[in-house]
């Protein structure tokens, strides 16, 4: 009997009770939180820091960036003149990337394309992002009928096919940079209203958006201060990826002659002039568009996939 | 079930007459006609011509004829090369580029769903990281980059394979693997997303403990339920694979839809433009009809879930 007694009370055998000594605790401090809280930024900030492969897309971006702000400056060739005694020239210390067929500078004319394409990006996306947040955002909280028929009209406009209806818009308004921004807008802010609705339809039934509306707060600062800010997480990540679609829109446009016109370069442009002369060896032609297409691209989709594990860590696998 | 087919077959054809109805409006509201070029035809010739065509007549009147010679699946004639309908270029071209969209999705859904499945089952070895090196490498490499590269490589420097046209198996090559890059990527890595997440359904565990081999376990109970998510986007990568035939059959000289199409635009071949983009459209909606009947057969949790609804 003294024995079992013994043996309960002693939960691992030849452990002896002395080693267990009560920890005197301070009741009053007993709930403190041992590790500094994080906001929820920081946090996915830091996750993003560890994520290697997302953070050399984020440095390779912020080249970029500087080799479009300066590249034009800093070379000492022009975009546009023609010197037809320098064609076709291979990369040197005068012409960094080369020359094209009419003596162009190649160096120059791929910085100018970086301008073009992170341009048509970023503000392609800054519009989806207007649009998609108003139109998803008004959906997604009013609900009900409204919400039935403003989504019948997204779903309309999803089932086109995105390219086609760009390439349509092109023809009927002539090709150039503002036309290429304003067709890929027409479709592109589906895909975002989507995300926000159905972000917003979870949220806006969230106990502290009812304690928010029950002091009687206005619909507009409750979508503004208690919806969006929780709907970021998503929308960052959809952004982050409409920029390489659109990237990749404005050179297929350039490509196939509908996009950037001739004396303006474009990737696109200038991949399909390299493309002409594959058997004349002219590499560099080719070459130095559709690597820096490519790096861009790969850029921001790895930044965005790392962005979407950073930010949605229940997602990550 | 057959509600359901009737909504969605309605919504269908709502769509397509919308995109008809816009491309129609879009195509006439560019000014001028397409007569009134670089050379300066007789007054009268333009009268003639524009009577033939039937765009003297009022543009609701022009609407309605187009659409009842749609009903009877006219799609009118062309203006640039005349003597030839949108019909008899869509018949000649349609066929190849089917064969090349074909043999493009094969591909990439075979190749795909096995990079995918592989990925998976090495979650996070050295196989899952360089195959979805390779996926992301492969969505962010335009088609027509991965194009003039294929032909860079295996035409020019090595040539293994013809540049151009589409004659022979060999020829059909060099195209289908450029077009084919972009959708493999995606589907491999939507294939690895589900297929990780089914692997640690207890269904999986059951089957485990049951002894079962894990060829069996993969592709008899894992594979299955982690597919659905790629029958979802088969719809609109059709869509992207389509729009791809354009530069692709551009770039290998290649006698299909996409060169029609995009000749015609260089053309400013109105009808055409309109015809082939009503046709495209056609085919991508009943694409996506499609997917999603095949999606309600395919999982049966989708038809119980709309019969409660009712």
């Amino acid at each position: 009997m003294e024995l079992r007694k013994q043996e309960e009370r002693n939960i691992s055998p030849g452990v002896p009770d002395e080693w267990f000594v009560r920890k005197v605790q301070n009741q009053s401090e007993a709930e403190a939180v041992v590790r500094p809280s994080l906001s929820y930024w920081k946090d996915s900030w830091y996750r993003l820091l560890k994520n290697k492969l997302a953070m050399s897309g984020m440095a390779f971006l912020v080249l970029l960036a500087l080799f479009a702000i300066f590249g034009p400056i800093i070379s000492p060739h022009s975009v546009e003149t023609q010197k037809l005694t320098l064609q076709n020239l291979p990369p040197s210390s005068e012409f960094w990337f080369g020359t094209d067929d009419l003596g162009r500078d190649v160096f120059t004319r791929t910085a100018y394309g970086a301008r073009i394409s992170l341009f048509v990006g970023l503000v392609a996306a800054l519009i989806d992002f207007i649009i998609g947040v108003v139109y998803g955002g008004i959906s997604g909280y009013k609900g009900g009928k409204t919400d039935n028929l403003m989504m019948r009209f997204v779903e309309i406009l999803y089932g086109l096919p995105y390219l086609l209806v760009v390439i349509l818009v092109m023809v009927v308004i002539g090709p150039g940079l503002t036309t290429i921004i304003l067709a890929l807008s027409i479709t592109g802010w589906v895909g975002m209203a989507r995300i926000v609705r159905g972000q917003v339809l979870q949220i806006k039934n969230y106990e502290f958006v009812l304690a928010s509306k029950t002091f009687g707060t206005k619909t507009a600062r409750i979508i503004r201060k208690n919806l969006l800010p929780n709907t970021m997480g998503p929308i960052i990540v959809q952004m982050t990826l409409t920029i390489p679609s659109a990237i990749f829109a404005e050179a297929f446009l350039s490509f196939i002659g509908l996009g950037i016109q001739a004396p303006h370069a474009s990737w696109g442009v200038m991949a399909n002039d390299g493309l002409s002369t594959i058997l004349s060896g002219y590499w560099w032609r080719l070459f130095f568009p559709t690597l820096f297409i490519s790096l861009t691209m790969f850029a921001f989709n790895v930044l965005g996939d790392g962005l979407q594990d950073a930010l949605d860590p229940k997602l990550r696998r | 079930m057959n509600t359901y087919f009737i909504k969605r077959f309605i919504a269908m054809i709502i769509t397509l007459w919308l995109i008809i109805t816009g491309t129609f409006f879009l195509m006439h509201s560019v000014p001028g006609s397409p007569f009134n070029e670089e050379r300066t035809t007789n007054e009268a010739i333009q009268k003639n011509l524009e009577a033939y065509y039937h765009l003297d007549e009022p543009l609701l009147v022009q609407y309605g004829n187009y659409l009842t010679a749609l009903l009877h699946l006219d799609l009118g004639p062309s203006i640039k090369k005349s003597s030839q309908t949108v019909n008899e270029m869509l018949g000649r071209g349609f066929p190849v580029s089917f064969e090349l969209g074909f043999y493009t999705l094969i591909l990439a859904v075979i190749s795909g769903i096995t990079l995918g499945i592989i990925a998976a089952l090495r979650h996070n070895g050295v196989i899952d990281y360089l195959s979805m090196s390779i996926a992301v490498l492969g969505i962010s490499i335009p088609n027509f980059v991965m194009a003039t590269f294929l032909i860079e490589q295996l035409a020019v420097n090595f040539p293994i394979f013809p540049v151009a046209t589409w004659t022979s198996p060999k020829h059909m090559v060099l195209p289908t693997l450029a077009l084919a890059t972009g959708p493999m990527a995606i589907i491999a890595r939507l294939t690895r997303t589900s297929m990780l997440e089914v692997l640690t359904q207890d269904y999986i565990r059951t089957a485990k403990a049951k002894g079962l081999s894990p060829v069996k376990i993969v592709f008899k109970h894992a594979l299955r339920n982690a597919l659905l998510p790629v029958v979802t986007v088969l719809g609109s990568l059709a869509a992207s694979i389509l729009t791809g035939t354009f530069v692709i059959e551009k770039i290998f000289a290649i006698p299909g839809m996409g060169k029609y199409f995009v000749d015609s635009i260089n053309n400013r071949d109105f009808p055409v433009i309109m015809g082939t983009t009503v046709f495209y459209s056609a085919i991508l909606i009943l694409m996506l009809f499609l997917v999603d009947l095949a999606y309600g057969v395919l999982d049966p949790r989708i038809k119980l879930h709309k019969k409660e609804a009712k």
